[in-house]
C-alpha cells in the first residue's frame, strides 16, 4: 500500500520536474533565438561569431533543464524512498 | 528496485570488479574509457610524431584541435597565463568529445557483457563527477599557484558578506558541470532508446545525429566552462 502510493507520487514527481524545468529554458532560449535572428539580419557579416555564441548559451540554458531531467532520472531508478 | 519503463532499458546495473567488501569498479565503464583513453593517446601519438611542413590528414586534425583548444584557452584566461593550464584544458576536451562520440558512434548493444551494457563512460555519474572534481582542485591549486596565500580575498569580494555565497559556489560549480555533463548524455541515450522502442526504423536517425551533435557541443562546453572557473580565479 505504502509502496504504492510511494510509487505513485514519484511518477508525478517525476512530470512535474520535467515539465516545470522546461518553461524557462524554454522561454529563454527563444529570446536568445529571436535576438540572434534580429543580429544576424541586422549585420549577416557577422553570422559565424553569432552562431558559435548561440549555440553556446543555448547549451547553458538547456543544461537548466537538464537538472530537472537528473531530478526526475533519480526519483524514477534510483528512489530513496522505497524500501 | 522496480520500473515503470516498458522498453528494455537498463538503469542501475553494472559489470561489477569487485576488490573487496567495499571497493568495487564499473567494469562497463572501465572498459570504455580505457579503450577511450588508447585511442586518443593513439591519435594524438600518431598525429604529432612524424610532423612536416604541409600537415598530412592526421596532422590537420591534431592542429585544427589544438587551435579549438588554445582558442578557448587564451580567450578564457587571457594570453599571459594561458599556456600553463592549456594541456589540463585540451585533456578535459579530448577526453569528453571522446567519450561522448564513443557512445553515440560504436554500436556497443552488438557485444554481450554478463550485466548492464556498455556504454560512453560519461553515461556513469561517477566519471562526471570525478571530471567535476579534477576541475575543481585544479582551478584551486592554479588560484593558489598564481596568487598565493591573496587567493583567499576572493571570498571576501565584492563585500564582506557574500563569504557564505562564496563558499556555496565552490561546491555549486563541480555540481552543475557534474550534472550537465552526465544529464546530457544520458538524456540523449534515453531519448534514442524510447524512440526506438516505439519506431525502430528511420525515425530514431535525426535524433541521433542530434544526439551527435550535442554531445561534441558539452565536450566544448565543458572544456571551455573549467577553462573559465580558472581564468575566474588568476584574473
Amino acid at each position: 500500500m505504502v509502496d504504492s502510493i510511494i510509487a505513485a507520487a514519484s511518477v508525478i514527481a517525476a512530470a512535474v520536474a520535467v515539465g516545470f524545468a522546461g518553461i524557462g529554458p524554454g522561454i529563454g532560449q527563444g529570446n536568445a533565438a529571436g535576438q540572434a535572428v534580429e543580429g544576424i539580419a541586422r549585420q549577416p557579416e557577422a553570422e559565424g561569431k553569432i552562431r558559435g555564441t548561440l549555440l553556446l548559451s543555448l547549451a547553458f540554458m538547456e543544461s537548466l533543464t537538464i537538472y530537472g531531467l537528473v531530478v526526475a532520472l533519480s526519483v524514477l531508478f534510483a528512489n530513496p524512498f522505497t524500501g | 528496485m522496480y520500473t515503470f519503463l516498458l522498453s528494455k532499458i537498463e538503469v542501475g546495473s553494472h559489470l561489477y570488479i569487485n576488490f573487496s567488501d567495499s571497493l568495487h569498479l564499473h567494469g562497463e565503464t572501465v572498459i570504455v574509457s580505457s579503450l577511450v583513453v588508447l585511442v586518443v593517446s593513439l591519435f594524438l601519438i600518431l598525429s604529432t610524431s612524424n610532423l612536416q611542413r604541409v600537415p598530412g590528414t592526421l596532422q590537420n586534425l591534431g592542429e585544427i584541435i589544438y587551435d579549438l583548444v588554445k582558442s578557448i584557452a587564451i580567450t578564457q584566461m587571457g594570453p599571459s597565463y594561458y599556456s600553463q593550464f592549456l594541456p589540463f584544458v585540451a585533456t578535459i576536451f579530448l577526453f569528453v568529445l571522446g567519450s561522448n562520440l564513443a557512445g553515440a558512434l560504436i554500436p556497443w548493444k552488438l557485444f554481450e557483457i554478463p550485466s548492464g551494457e556498455l556504454a560512453a563512460p560519461t553515461n556513469d555519474i561517477n566519471t562526471t563527477a570525478c571530471l567535476a572534481i579534477l576541475t575543481s582542485l585544479s582551478y584551486f591549486s592554479a588560484g593558489l599557484k598564481i596568487k598565493g596565500i591573496g587567493y583567499f580575498k576572493r571570498y571576501i569580494k565584492p563585500a564582506p558578506f557574500f563569504l557564505p555565497l562564496n563558499i556555496v559556489e565552490d561546491f555549486t560549480k563541480p555540481l552543475s558541470l557534474n550534472f550537465r555533463l552526465f544529464g546530457n548524455v544520458v538524456a540523449d541515450e534515453l531519448t534514442v532508446t524510447v524512440i526506438c522502442s516505439l519506431v525502430p526504423l528511420i525515425i530514431p536517425l535525426p535524433i541521433m545525429m542530434l544526439g551527435l551533435f550535442a554531445s561534441s557541443l558539452q565536450a566544448l562546453i565543458f572544456a571551455t566552462l573549467a577553462a573559465a572557473y580558472i581564468g575566474e580565479v588568476i584574473e
